[in-house]
């Protein structure tokens, strides 16, 4: 490996981007695909399908065999408010090696006795998420039933490229919360991105299930075919 | 988990960038049962540090061996290992599984 595309794939990483280097097998000749420069690549359908699963793997293509090293950022998910329900996700998120970022104002929510083990930001969305960034790897749930904390993050979710996004309330709730976004600028299609009600439907009750709901549809939205950056 | 393959490849560009001979191993195929998925990394120098793993620990001697070869005449090669082979209780897995390693040496000058 050139050490040229070594530090191409590393400084690819440390900006959270996908990349997939293309190792031909028999002559070792290689690649570095960037993320925005899959489309145009000979093996683009391939490669679309190998970074989906997150997995390295040998792929074939008329004839010619390639090892595709897959380096896609580590997904997470952002949730406003440090509520019963992230309580509960969190060691869910865990066992399934999703980071979690909870962000609360709230300070008497935004425990870290409440949260062991979890990034716990006490700040506003607005001052929180431009620093955190969110991107084509990054799930963003509003579990605070508050506009003036979920709508900032909504809004700021709804501007990038966020694999999921998903907020908690009734159709009533959602109702209103979709006239308020359409106020701020948003249409139809723009909204139509926000999972609500939010979860699997399985007829969650306790917190916990409703975590769990949640967490299989970030799961399967994260598996499933990709949002391409806009 | 895999979010440590970070650091070993940080750590590859940063031992080539001082000068350092540097060979990359890379599981590029399972069979049955193996310890570390396609794509993890090894990562070894002229002297035989090494990072990370491909095996969990039953083959990697036999690579870091391997690599020193591959530093020394920069072409890649590709190794397998698995219980059928007759050295199976020297470099093999006891598992029961065979993986197929991929070792390259890191070209190149640093940019700066």
């Amino acid at each position: 490996m050139d050490l040229a595309i070594l530090s191409a794939l590393n400084a690819e990483r440390a900006a959270r981007r996908a990349a997939v280097l293309v190792t031909e097998s028999a002559s070792g000749a290689q690649r570095l695909v960037r993320q925005g420069e899959i489309a145009a690549d000979p093996l683009a359908e391939l490669i679309e399908k190998q970074l989906r699963t997150g997995k390295s793997g040998t792929v074939e293509a008329e004839g010619v065999s390639y090892f595709l090293t897959v380096q896609a950022p580590h997904p997470r998910i952002v949730v406003t408010g440090a509520v019963h329900i992230s309580q509960a996700m969190a060691p869910m998120a865990k066992a399934l090696d999703l980071d979690l970022v909870v962000i609360d104002p709230r300070t008497a929510f935004a425990t870290p006795e409440r949260f062991p083990g979890v990034t716990l930001l006490p700040e506003w969305p607005e001052e929180a998420l431009p620093r955190i960034g969110l991107d084509g790897y990054t799930a963003f749930v509003a579990l605070t039933h508050d506009p003036k904390i979920d709508d900032p993050g909504l809004i700021a979710a709804l501007r990038s490229d966020c694999f999921y996004i998903g907020a908690l309330g009734s159709r009533k709730t959602h109702g209103k919360r979709l006239e308020r976004l359409a106020a701020a600028g948003f249409d139809a299609t723009a909204t139509g991105r926000i999972h609500a009600p939010i979860g699997l439907d399985i007829g969650a009750v306790s917190p916990a299930e409703i975590a769990l709901a949640i967490l299989a549809e970030i799961v399967s939205s994260l598996r499933g075919p990709r949002r391409k950056p806009a | 988990m895999i979010s440590t393959e970070t650091d070993i490849l940080r750590a590859a560009e940063e031992w080539a960038a001082a000068g350092r001979g540097v060979a990359i191993a890379t599981v590029v195929e399972t069979w049955g049962s193996a310890p570390r998925p396609v794509g993890s990394h090894l990562v070894i120098d002229g002297e035989g540090n090494f990072l990370g793993s491909v095996s969990g620990g039953c083959v990697e001697g036999a690579v870091v061996a391997e690599a020193a070869d591959v530093i020394a005449d920069g072409k890649p090669r590709v190794l397998e290992f698995g219980v059928a082979d007759e050295t199976a209780w020297k470099v093999g897995l006891s598992c029961g599984g065979r993986i197929k390693v991929y070792v390259e040496p890191v070209r190149g000058e640093a940019a700066r």
